[in-house]
């Protein structure tokens, strides 16, 4: 029904795709309502990582105790989304499918290196996070494609900490910038491993690759860390709207990315990290 | 009943009677109000900041399923005068639809009847306006330049009002003054935007000649206004006061849309229904605030005595006006707010721009004044290196000064400035406050403690009418009350007005109640439609525990006197020796001698022979209240009484701002408040509390931002920000009362309260927070990434 | 198209568009008035019902979408005509709203969250109604009503003492 007619739109919460046709800024032919697919919604073990359907609610994995503990960051980042009211309704596919560029999903999505699966022309495909975003609102699901479900790795370990901070306007607004951290402690306490995300300050969400690889090894100390990030973010091209600056995004950025680092840090090393 | 003496009712902590109907979902707002017959209309907003409709086709438009008509902006203005306005303005006329040129982004064009509201809008859809886009200016200083595009070309310039006053001799007191300072302040375009849009529902009855109107309305003379434009007598038209209005704090003032839509219901022979959308709301309901830019100038000496103020607003009005323009008015009643300044210089611009349309909000311009007189203390004490409490309390009206006339004509009734203060910062308070914002600073962090004392101008001595447009003489400001004690003893009272929200069914059974002695839940409050209304005016200028309550009270009092004198009558004794207490009349001198409630009704209604010679029968009073102070117009040299009592509020709070994000925390938020007698606390302190989170949205996130094309960018809720209850922080509220002498309970107003010094407040905190940088902001809204930007700034200086 | 709603307890079969919002079938089909529009995009909360016991926009769903839930709103807490639950009685109490737009969307999400969690913090229940607005009230006798009803509610659900 969806390759054979071009207008068609799938709707899965309807947290973004309604207000849009209310404005009339969205005309769909025809709406193809995947909310009662039993089958995609669910929160699962995958071999060496959790799967999540895609209509699974937001607010149903806000609550998941398999999320919280073999899915940190993400557990972390979903209550940044929206409303309680629109977390009883959005799902996990829908805000990865809506690509918005301040979606903390797709921003833990490419923090962890998730891997999105959908359905097209009766065959399942996978694609990494990292390749499924290419601009804002838009992501490289053929036409005609459904988003089935997400996959996001585990990290084994012991000291696994993640850290997660947004700025914007009002507590429940859409970032201007948003930073996840997840990492992981050697006994001696330097880093084995680190993954550090920023969103909403670009066209999608990026990973801070350079500053990972300077990073791992190192004790994290605050001046690594500054530098590492700063230099990651140096030549970044940030948005700009009516609520903050490109400048304003791209000094949010840095800032950010350290307090995830710095609370990602001190969760691992077992103190409760700070509120945002 | 003396405004001091005690009271049973008023100012006890009772429930508000409307709130058993909200609480159910049982309020009649007027989106459900549903006629027979009733069809829907949708319009086709300009999308153009200026341009000329060179045509409309609407042969497409009208073919749809459901679609009755399409009406054009030339047929309407053919058929109707133009809407009210309150400057003599001839030559910028207002009207429903635009005609031959639209002169904003929004600005409606076109209307279209359906079915159902979605058919309408589809058929909208289908209305092809050919545009041919115009020059256009968005800025006010822009505006007054030479050269630049004029909105009404008719007009010959975009100034609709430039007024210089000179109150007292100010070229004098700035000679003898040691010290100047000069300020720019700039209070955003925002408003009060309410969750419920403006509604209308409209029916004709050609054989009664009879438009009755549902409206979310809070308009003064609306219903005259709506005969006036559609060219029928007013009294043949039916306002509905019974509708419940779903906020409004000023702007439900949709005289545009009822007028669209009474031409429609009578052209047309069906009800109409307009119920905006929240974007027709935002972009063309003509419900935007002031946007104003002030240029203050102080005189004041070596001790921070302020001798002196000029003082000149510039308003950008947006492409029309109704009101607006006299919200540089009202202001001028407070013009040096709680304050002991000599002498003003004040000038008033008011010019129009290619945005949208304002009308009132909460205050009336008086939150703007607040903010550019309180931002000048927090300066005078900076250059002096004063604390800027000290500063304000060198400079305020003393409790023993009251009454005390200010240089623009006003008398203030009472006040005790210096109390209230005292109660804020009772003990350690403000000390301890300034240690937490030290702590914080050595912390790293940037912290700011504001302080803003001012008044609220409160019962609606609209006087500023007749300074601004000398055409008008109304002196007159009343509102009315009707008492009816039927046959078998119950009381029902009348108001004249809808609600929206400020608890007058309850402020009216509390006063009569209180004045009767008897339980006010006895008391059956109803609002008549406007045909059968007394003279009565609308919640605006925070007047209605003033008016309403006044004319309640002299009605109650009429009917008090009117038991007494049966009562005498009946028990064969002076009036002077028969005594009401508790809703009965007995002898002073024999108080076993005594005529109940149930017995003096049943003389009024049914024994006609043991009436006191000349009575009516019955108990039917009515009070027609005028405004205490009021009666005045303008002296030559623009003195006159505005409102007649001033409550006052003092904030103090303590925030601290993320240097790297430019996000801000209120940590501690502390109100003095003082409204004189409060009739019903909890309305009291709700309102103020709402004014708080409403000031704090003006200060901090809430904007009609427009972009360079003109178009206005804030036209939803993920836009234009509006506080939620995580940027609402609790609030510590000090009451005292000073009641005023010119009020039948003491009572001021508390309608505008909190927001009219929430701004203030909060501004002066972030300058203090930010003051270490060497920086400082003087334009509202002061949102996040703007305060970042500028600390960044800043800091990279450094 | 013909759906079945479940609303208040009671099955409705009715006709709509498609594109009919939940909002627009409740108020305009069934004409239950107390879900009211405020922004029609998902940000006010003034149209907030109970969608399998959790607050959800009435506005921001098709009604096509709710067939098969139970759909619970404003007259359907109320316990009968001229009486209040709990709840409603603490709103009043602390006279928790002005104008009383907001008030049935405020009222359905405290009725979520003590359902969920019958001692609310202040924070909880500051982050429960933060996605309602209220223009009128600046929140604070909001927060006292819901707080105020916890505490009569757990005092309903206390075991009496056993002295008897």
């Amino acid at each position: 029904m969806l390759a054979a007619d071009e207008g068609a739109r799938v709707i899965a919460g309807g947290q973004t795709l309604v207000p849009m046709m209310v404005m009339r800024l969205a005309r769909p032919t025809r709406l193809i309502d995947i909310n009662r697919i039993a089958a995609l919604s669910y929160i699962r073990g995958d071999g060496d990582g959790i799967a999540i359907g895609a209509t699974t609610r937001q607010c149903v994995v806000e609550r998941d105790a398999l999320i919280a503990t073999k899915v940190p960051l993400l557990a972390r980042a979903i209550p940044n989304i929206g409303h309680a009211a629109t977390r009883a309704r959005g799902t996990i596919g829908g805000s990865l499918a809506n690509a918005d560029p301040a979606a903390e999903s797709a921003l833990v999505a490419i923090t962890l290196d998730a891997v999105l699966s959908y359905r097209a022309a009766g065959k399942t495909a996978d694609i990494p996070a990292r390749e499924f975003f290419i601009a804002p609102m838009t992501t490289s699901l053929p036409t005609g494609a459904c988003l089935t479900g997400v996959r996001f790795p585990v990290w084994q370990g012991e000291k696994i900490g993640v850290g997660f901070h947004e700025v914007n306007a009002r507590r429940s607004d859409f970032a201007f910038v948003s930073a996840a951290a997840q990492l992981e402690l050697g006994a001696d306490g330097t880093c084995k491993r680190i993954a550090i995300g920023v969103g909403a300050a670009t066209d999608f969400p990026l990973r801070l690759d350079s500053a990972e690889q300077h990073l791992a090894g190192t004790k994290l100390d605050a001046k690594t860390v500054d530098a590492a990030v700063r230099e990651a973010l140096a030549d970044i091209e940030t948005l700009a709207d009516l609520h903050a600056s490109a400048d304003y995004r791209r000094r949010a950025a840095v800032s950010l990315a350290k307090r995830a680092v710095a609370d990602a840090l001190a969760d691992a090393q077992g103190s409760k990290p700070h509120a945002h | 009943m003396s405004a001091a003496g005690h009271h049973r009712y008023v100012s006890a902590d009772r429930r508000v009677r409307e709130d058993r109907r909200f609480v159910a979902g049982k309020g009649q707002f007027v989106a459900d109000v549903e006629l027979p017959n009733m069809k829907h209309v949708a319009v086709i907003a300009c999308p153009h900041a200026a341009a000329r409709i060179k045509s409309i086709d609407k042969r497409a438009a009208l073919k749809m399923p459901g679609v009755h008509y399409v009406l054009d902006g030339a047929e309407l203005a053919a058929a109707t005068h133009p809407l009210m306005t309150g400057l003599d303005t001839p030559h910028v006329p207002r009207r429903p639809l635009a005609f031959e040129t639209a002169r904003y982004s929004g600005e409606w064009v076109a209307a279209v009847v359906a079915d159902s509201r979605a058919l309408a809008e589809d058929a909208a859809e289908a209305i092809e306006v050919d545009y041919e886009p115009l020059p256009f200016v968005l800025d006010a200083e822009q505006a007054l330049e030479k050269g630049s595009p004029l909105v009404h070309e008719a007009h010959g310039s975009n100034v609709l009002l430039d007024k210089t006053f000179v109150w007292g001799d100010v070229d004098k007191d700035f000679a003898a003054s040691p010290r100047k300072l000069k300020l720019r302040v700039k209070w955003g375009r925002s408003s009060t935007v309410p969750i419920e849009t403006f509604g209308v529902v409209v029916a004709w009855d050609p054989w009664r000649e009879m438009l009755d109107v549902h409206a979310s309305i809070q308009m003064p003379r609306y219903a005259d206004q709506i005969g006036a434009a559609l060219k029928i007598p007013s009294s043949s038209v039916r306002v509905h006061y019974d509708v419940d209005v779903g906020g409004s704090y000023g702007v439900k003032r949709g005289i545009k849309h009822t007028v669209l839509c009474g031409y429609l219901a009578r052209r047309l022979g069906f009800p109409m229904r307009l119920i905006e959308d929240r974007l027709d709301n935002m972009r063309g309901g003509d419900a935007h605030g002031p946007e104003r830019l002030f240029d203050v100038e102080v005189a004041f000496d070596n001790s921070s005595i302020v001798r002196s103020m000029k003082m000149r607003a510039l308003e950008n009005l947006g492409a029309y006006a109704g009101r607006s323009p006299f919200q540089l008015g009202k202001p001028i009643g407070a013009i040096v707010g709680p304050y002991k300044i000599k002498s003003v210089q004040y000038r008033a611009i008011a010019v129009v721009t290619n945005k949208t349309t304002q009308d009132a909000v909460r205050g009336f311009g008086q939150g703007p004044t607040n903010l550019a007189l309180e931002r000048c203390m927090d300066e005078i004490a900076h250059v002096l290196e004063l604390d800027p409490l000290e500063v304000r309390r060198r400079n305020l009206i003393r409790h023993d000064e009251f009454p005390y006339l200010i240089p623009s004509g006003t008398t203030y009734d009472s006040g005790n400035y210096e109390t209230v203060i005292d109660k804020v910062v009772a003990g350690s308070g403000y000390d301890e406050l300034k240690k937490e914002r030290d702590r914080l600073r050595r912390e790293g962090k940037l912290a700011g403690i504001g302080i803003a004392a001012c008044l609220e101008p409160s019962g609606g001595n609209a006087t500023f009418e007749a300074l601004l447009n000398p055409a008008i003489t109304t002196s007159t400001f009343m509102d009315s009350c009707r008492i009816n004690v039927d046959g078998l003893g119950a009381i029902t009272a009348t108001m004249h007005t809808t609600s929206s929200g400020q608890g007058h069914e309850t402020l009216v059974g509390t006063v009569i109640g209180e004045v009767l002695e008897l339980d006010p839940d006895t008391v059956r409050v109803v609002r008549p439609d406007s045909l059968n209304s007394l003279p009565s005016g609308t919640p605006v200028g925070s007047r209605m525990a003033i008016m309403l309550g006044g004319a309640a009270f002299h009605a109650a009092q009429k009917l008090r006197a009117k038991l007494t004198a049966i009562a005498a009558h009946d028990l064969g004794i002076p009036f002077e020796r028969a005594v009401y207490k508790h809703a009965e009349v007995h002898d002073r001198d024999a108080p076993a001698n005594r005529r109940t409630w149930a017995e003096l009704v049943g003389i009024a209604h049914r024994n006609y022979h043991r009436m006191p010679e000349g009575f009516e029968p019955g108990l039917a009073v009515e009070h027609v209240y005028q405004v205490p102070t009021g009666g005045t117009l303008p002296d030559k040299d623009g003195r006159v009484q505005m409102y007649p009592c001033f409550s006052f509020e003092f904030h103090l709070l303590l925030l601290s701002i993320d240097p790297d994000l430019g996000e801000t925390k209120i940590l501690r938020y502390r109100l003095g408040h003082d409204c004189g007698t409060q009739i019903n606390p909890k309305i009291v302190r709700g309102m103020t509390m709402g004014g708080i989170a409403h000031g704090i949205g003006a200060a901090l996130y809430e904007e009609f931002a427009y972009n360079d094309d003109g178009q206005l960018i804030a036209q939803t809720f993920m836009d234009y920000l509006l506080p939620s209850s995580h940027e609402v922080p609790p609030v510590d509220i000090v009451d005292h009362e000073t009641p005023s002498p010119h009020t039948v309970l003491g009572q001021k107003g508390s309608g505008e309260s909190g927001y009219l010094g929430a701004p203030a407040a909060i501004a002066n905190a972030i300058n203090d927070a930010i003051r270490p940088l060497g920086i400082s902001i003087n334009t509202l809204p002061i949102k996040v990434a703007k305060l970042g930007d500028l600390i960044a700034a800043a800091q990279e200086r450094k | 198209m013909r759906i079945e709603l479940h609303v208040n307890g009671t099955p409705h079969e009715i006709d709509v568009e498609p594109r009919t919002t939940l909002l627009d079938c409740l108020r305009d089909v069934l004409g239950l008035k107390g879900a009211h529009a405020g922004c029609e995009h998902g940000v006010c909360g003034a149209c907030t019902v109970l969608f399998d016991g959790a607050a959800v926009r009435s506005c921001l769903m098709f009604a096509a979408q709710a067939a098969g839930s139970a759909i619970t709103t404003i007259e359907g807490v109320t316990p009968g005509p001229g009486e209040l639950s709990p709840i409603q009685d603490a709103f009043c109490e602390t006279h928790g709203m002005q104008c009383g737009y907001c008030t049935p969307g405020m009222i359905l999400v405290a009725h979520a969250l003590l359902a969920d969690n019958p001692e609310p913090t202040r924070e909880d229940i500051v982050e429960a109604i933060s996605g309602n607005i209220c223009r009128c009230t600046g929140y604070a006798q909001i927060v006292e009503a819901i707080a105020l009803a916890a505490e009569r509610l757990r005092g309903v659900n206390r075991p009496r003492s056993p002295s008897k």
